[in-house]
């Protein structure tokens, strides 16, 4: 019964997202008041009913109602009650499910934040997000439903899918579909401002602090997924340029262009086109990337079932939505003007450097992501992109974009002197010699490129830090000073110094990690990057719903100094036979050892994977930095006080 | 009116390009095998006493060499129809992949058998050189023993009528010619 009053509320839902998308936009035509009136309304019983739809979901979920086809999918009783809840989104029906709660979350959140907004503006931009609700609904109860009945029910569950029985993994869908759905609403604005005609500041201000959060959640989604595939996937790699991976990528580099472009709007009232097709662009690449995961036109590491109808559904949606921005957009975008002019060295001229580099970093993995599908139409046989094209076209782009950051973060707007590369000699030499210093004593490996990616991620940090350090000396305190900084500057500074942290990490890992695959007999040992691994004693563990081989390594350095004792494991989950590999990882801000363990090759040898990873946990501190910085920048009270001074009285 | 042309060609080729993607399967990788003899082996059978079996005993008939499992429950799903080839005088050579042997017997001797012979491949190493990633795969191996076709997936009454069904005729007509 729950799950028929589940499915019930969500059909409603969908009746309600087609009052709320057409309503409205009709009153905010004819200026009629009482049609508008609904917009708010509707998104409120959206929200309601999906959420009780995804309650009733849950709720057979956790009572192991294996009548449900798709719980009888997607869990089982030996399945612990956590990953049974994480199991709700483990799987395309109750991820579509997941993804409309989230889309009603951020309209609620969006009608409730936006009292102040005009009337007209406000209506039409819930009325936009309704028609997304209404596509995504429609996509779940036509193709995708996950209330439909299994009769006879099944006994047993088949189980949640064994790589998926993770702590990221459970946070990580929710967090990358805050990201992609937030960004709809920075469309929204975007189309929304557009039907009015008026792209004034006040429609850049309104957008700014949600795309900014849209943004923070798929930063923190994108490092979730690249650390859980560091640690489960068991080859210790943190980053593949999958095509799943790329889906949330794209949007990312291109939400990043955005965020940017919109400060320029704000303050400067000029780049208007430019972001209000960034808004555009960053949903469509957002659909984008959910065409690709869902569709199956690609094949990828992550096996998620497929298939074509749903792909065309996600293909209809795309036309419509980025077709009917980019048609406001050709029609209304000449009429347009930027006011504000600026000299070629100015912060704006460096944020439009900015820009074309995101976008065409963008593009770039775009083009590096559908050529394999090209290819395949056009007959040319079957290939993957893989690692070395990305790795060579989008390491250049961002070496100049750090190179710019650094300028960016202390130039001034409308025209800046000469004297900036003056003002920055200080941080330059300060930053070569720390560069040469850590390049020296840390990298094995030298060369010429990570060197200079040393080089630059020491550089951006040296520059975001520059201006609450002069503060700091100007005030003669360090409270004082970081106190006499807005709270969005301090998000500034954060953001770009994770982004160095980042860039530093990946370095690092990428030209001085080692690794070896090793045949160890029980007893014996091998010795890699300074490390001894000692294969002392491998037994048989059983956890909740999967047996294991587990293997006791005691690691030491090369000296004989203890270091630390790793367990990897070999998994078997006993519903679905396939085997899984848990890597023992002993984590460090300096390195991570990593250890797998493979197969049993007899007479008591083991195959291992070992890996010593220098700095790799600082690829995911420094997206953690990023996120905190997005954050601080949304909270700054400049947003409130706006709002109290913009509202009407 | 060329502001909106550019754009639309722009996506109208994007969305063409996706669209088209959608009726591709990148899953089907055709198999590099198709063309070649099939590859050697010396593989002890299933049931009875018979000696280990060699690929060049097979030649001279097309046969179906279908990788099955008794742990495989697709291969559940496809055992009724090579019931009916079976019957229709198709000869059909069975590779039982990484089973246990009792279990196998089992199987047939509740479900019938459709195969002429069946071969066991207990490690799973002829299952390698055959390039079987998953069970059930059904190759069409020709008179002279070469392959020419790899199905991957359980067969069904369709891919039999309209694929394979009409490659063993023509390979009927070029022994015949």
């Amino acid at each position: 019964m729950i799950i028929e009053f589940g499915h019930f509320a969500v059909l409603l839902a969908f009746v309600i997202s087609i009052l709320g998308a057409t309503l409205p936009l009709w009153g905010a035509h004819r200026q009629d008041l009482r049609l508008m009136a609904v917009a708010v309304p509707a998104v409120h019983a959206q929200f309601v009913l999906v959420l009780i739809g995804f309650i009733a979901l849950t709720t057979a979920f956790l009572q192991n109602d294996f009548s449900v086809q798709y719980v009888a999918d997607n869990s089982n009783t030996a399945l612990p009650w956590f990953f049974r809840i994480a199991a709700v989104w483990g799987a395309h029906e109750g991820s579509l499910l997941l993804w409309s709660l989230i889309l009603c979350g951020w309209m609620l959140a969006v009608s409730c934040f936006s009292k102040s907004l005009p009337v007209v503006l406000k209506t039409r931009v819930l009325a936009l997000l309704s028609w997304v609700s209404l596509g995504f609904l429609s996509f779940l109860l036509f193709t995708s439903n996950p209330f439909e009945r299994l009769i006879p029910a099944a006994l047993e569950g088949r189980d949640l899918n064994p790589l998926l029985q993770d702590f990221a993994l459970i946070i990580h869908p929710p967090m990358l579909y805050m990201g992609y759905v937030g960004f709809s609403v920075a469309w929204a604005f975007a189309v929304a401002a557009l039907m009015g005609g008026s792209l004034d500041s006040t429609w850049a201000r309104w957008s700014r602090p949600w795309t900014t959060v849209a943004w923070l959640f798929l930063t923190i989604g994108i490092a979730l997924g690249s650390w859980w595939a560091y640690y489960e996937l068991g080859w210790g790699g943190w980053w593949f340029w999958d095509p799943v991976e790329n889906a949330s990528f794209m949007p990312w580099l291109m939400g990043t262009a955005l965020i940017h472009s919109l400060a320029v709007t704000e303050k400067r009232a000029t780049f208007k086109n430019w972001t209000v097709l960034l808004a555009i662009f960053t949903f469509s690449l957002s659909l984008l990337g959910t065409f690709l995961v869902r569709s199956g036109v690609l094949v990828s590491v992550h096996a998620f079932a497929t298939d074509p109808e749903r792909g065309a559904w996600i293909l209809v949606m795309l036309t419509i939505f980025v077709g009917f921005g980019l048609f406001l957009y050709a029609w209304r975008a000449p009429y347009i003007t930027s006011v504000g002019r600026f000299h070629w060295l100015s912060r704006e001229a460096l944020l439009l450097v900015n820009n074309v580099l995101l976008v065409v970093a963008a593009l770039t993995v775009l083009t590096g992501t559908l050529y394999p599908i090209a290819l395949d139409w056009l007959n040319q046989g079957k290939i993957s992109v893989g690692p070395p094209y990305f790795n060579a076209v989008f390491i250049p782009l961002m070496l100049p974009l750090m190179l710019a950051m650094g300028f960016g973060v202390a130039s001034r707007w409308k025209r800046d002197s000469i004297d900036l590369p003056k003002r920055l000699a200080k941080a330059a030499l300060l930053a070569t010699v720390l560069g040469l210093l850590v390049s020296q004593l840390a990298v094995h490996q030298k060369g010429v490129l990570v060197s200079v990616a040393i080089w630059l991620s020491v550089w951006v940090m040296v520059t975001a830090i520059r201006e609450p350090l002069t503060r700091i000396i100007h005030k003669r305190s360090v409270i004082g000073g970081l106190k006499s900084m807005p709270l969005h500057l301090h998000g500034m500074v954060l953001a770009h110094f994770g982004l160095a942290v980042t860039a530093m990490g990946i370095a690092f890992t990428s030209v001085d990690s080692v690794h070896a695959d090793e045949v160890i007999k029980r007893g014996e040992s091998t010795t890699l990057g300074g490390y001894q691994f000692e294969f002392m004693a491998i037994e048989d563990v059983s956890g909740p719903n999967y047996k294991a081989n587990r293997a006791s390594i005691r690691v030491t350095t090369t000296d004989g100094e203890a270091v630390t004792w790793l367990y990897p494991e070999e998994r078997v989950y006993l519903v679905q036979k396939s085997p899984m590999t848990e890597a023992g990882i002993d984590a460090g801000f300096f390195r991570d050892v990593y250890v797998s363990v493979g197969e049993p090759l007899g007479n008591d040898s083991w195959s291992f994977r070992i890996q010593v990873k220098p700095l790799v946990r600082w690829i995911w501190l420094g997206a953690i930095f990023m996120a905190l910085g997005g954050f601080l920048a949304v909270v700054d009270p400049r947003y409130r006080k706006a709002r109290v001074a913009g509202a009407p009285a | 009116m060329k502001r909106f042309i550019i754009p639309a060609v722009l996506l109208g080729g994007l969305i063409a390009l996706l669209g088209a993607g959608l009726g591709l399967d990148p899953r089907h990788v055709p198999s590099p095998l198709i063309g070649k003899p099939v590859p050697e082996f010396n593989l002890p059978t299933l049931l009875g006493e018979q000696a280990p079996v060699t690929e060049q005993e097979l030649l001279g008939e097309a046969y179906l060499f279908n990788a099955w499992a008794s742990w495989c429950p697709s291969c559940y799903q496809e055992h009724p129809l090579l019931m009916q080839l079976a019957a229709r005088g198709v000869k059909i050579v069975g590779l039982n992949v990484e089973d246990e042997r009792e279990a196998a017997i089992d199987v047939l001797t509740r479900t019938g058998n459709p195969y002429a012979v069946v071969l066991v491949d207990s490690d799973g190493r002829s299952r390698i050189d055959w390039g079987i990633v998953a069970t059930p795969e059904t190759f069409v191996i020709d008179t002279k023993g070469v392959i020419r076709y790899k199905h991957v997936g359980p067969l069904t009454l369709n891919d039999w009528q309209q694929t394979l069904e009409p490659l063993m005729a023509e390979i009927a007509n070029e022994a015949g010619a």
